[in-house]
């Protein structure tokens, strides 16, 4: 047996509070994340993604106390985004107990913090986010963008000349959201997952239109994703991780259990 | 009550170690510290570990703490932990070539690229949940059935010279040594205090490991 596909929920944290709180999990406070964590871990998560969305500047070390008390009673990987500026933004995260920390609009802004950030922290630590939207006009072949600012913010680069570019910078992993498909419920976009597993060597987490477990498996035997985040259908427990867990392996796909 | 030091060098991330170290050892105090006298007068000693080669060891030899760790290597229940590991080795070829402690002679090599396994390109990072399989019975592994799936994220990988020192293997292109024992030491290339429940298994027995 080989390396399991896995499965990650994303949580979106604004000012230290898990929002669009999670419905399913017994837990007595659904805003709090180490509640929601410890409740995903022992429902099998692999991994946790926290995205940090807190706009107001004053709350950033929010983050940090969030991911020191996470890591402090879960123990399975942590991932961080949202908000990282710079070098000493990720260390702070790691020091805190993240175990990768994402980086999006920073490294559009300026690639080179990608390069900086891996010869610092190892690879390893360093996950790209690629916001992705089709820009290809139809009958033509199909051509994706990078957008920054949730997809509001064209950046003129090409998603797959993108994803190879961050892989030389050292990125040890990439994050691909489909900006078309997010919080559609109607599958990933799985020409655009193709598009990039097929160009780099690292792996690559598929994001954006899960609504069933059959779009999960999609992302991994027909996306060649490694491993798959949503939220919406875990969180509002309309699949537990068990059964999205099930169902994968009975399409063949391995996965821890 | 006992003492745990987790080794402080400035390398990353050591609050989650203390933390699952605690989380199962009702009994220890847990110590995070850079001080070599502190460290010297620890039961137990973790050296966890993370980033590049070239400056874990810097680091290492800087602080001081690469003699400490070679002080007290067989003289107490010690753990190394991924770049906690492969420091232990004898040298790594990440960053042009990097002397390293050689307390497990060996190298630590990267994964071939492209890394292939019948047929079906491997990504690197190998990063993920991998089965582990004991390579021999160890106290560390009590209570962890064979085949259990651990944590890992890492590019370079530990080749000990010794294949009797080998305590757990991962498949992940070829068979790997992702633990190696001897007396007084365990190290693995997997997180353990990212490993749920078999990850805290291990650390719970490391706590009362007599070391042999």
């Amino acid at each position: 047996m080989g390396l399991a596909k896995r499965i990650i929920p994303c949580l979106d944290v604004d000012a230290g509070r898990v929002v669009k709180g999670v419905k399913f999990l017994d837990i007595r406070d659904a805003g709090d994340p180490v509640n929601v964590a410890r409740g995903y871990n022992e429902a099998g998560a692999d991994e946790i993604t926290f995205l940090d969305i807190t706009a107001s500047s004053d709350n950033r070390d929010t983050i940090v106390h969030v991911v020191e008390e996470v890591a402090s009673e879960v123990f399975i990987p942590l991932t961080v985004g949202g908000g990282i500026r710079a070098v000493e933004d990720v260390r702070r995260l790691l020091n805190a107990g993240a175990d990768k920390v994402g980086i999006n609009t920073a490294a559009v802004n300026r690639p080179d913090l990608v390069r900086e950030a891996t010869d610092k922290v190892g690879a390893q630590c360093i996950v790209v986010a690629l916001d992705a939207k089709s820009v290809s006009a139809p009958g033509e072949s199909p051509r994706w963008e990078i957008f920054t600012h949730g997809g509001r913010t064209p950046t003129g680069l090409d998603a797959v000349e993108w994803a190879v570019k961050m892989a030389e910078y050292g990125a040890g992993e990439l994050l691909l959201t489909s900006m078309d498909r997010d919080g559609t419920k109607v599958g990933f976009d799985l020409a655009l997952t193709r598009a990039i597993t097929e160009a780099v060597e690292i792996p690559v987490i598929a994001s954006g239109g899960v609504g069933n477990l059959d779009h999960l498996c999609d992302g991994v035997l027909k996306g060649g994703a490694d491993a798959v985040l949503a939220a919406s259908i875990f969180h509002f427990g309309e699949y537990t991780i068990a059964e999205a867990k099930a169902h994968m392996a009975a399409q063949g796909i391995e996965v821890r259990v | 009550m006992q003492k745990i030091a987790v080794i402080d060098y400035g390398m990353g991330n050591l609050r989650s170690v203390s933390k699952a170290i605690e989380h199962v050892a009702d009994d220890a105090e847990v110590v995070v510290s850079s001080d070599a006298a502190v460290i010297e007068s620890a039961d137990r000693v973790v050296c966890p570990g993370q980033g590049a080669a070239k400056d874990c060891m810097a680091a290492l030899q800087q602080s001081g703490l690469a003699q400490t760790v070679l002080a007290i290597a067989g003289t107490r229940p010690f753990l190394g932990i991924c770049m906690g590991y492969q420091v232990l080795l004898t040298h790594s070829e990440e960053n042009s070539g990097v002397e390293c402690l050689n307390i497990v002679p060996g190298e630590v090599t990267r994964f071939a690229d492209p890394l292939f396994d019948a047929g079906t390109r491997l990504k690197v990072p190998h990063m993920g949940w991998s089965e582990v399989r004991h390579a021999r019975d160890h106290a560390l592994w009590a209570d962890i059935d064979d085949a259990s799936r651990f944590y890992f994220a890492h590019s370079y990988y530990c080749v000990p010279e010794d294949d009797g020192a080998v305590a757990g293997t991962c498949h992940y292109g070829h068979d790997i040594a992702v633990a190696v024992a001897a007396p007084n030491l365990f190290a693995c290339q997997f997180h353990p205090e990212k490993s749920a429940r078999d990850g805290l298994q291990l650390l719970k027995n490391f706590a009362s490991w007599d070391g042999r």
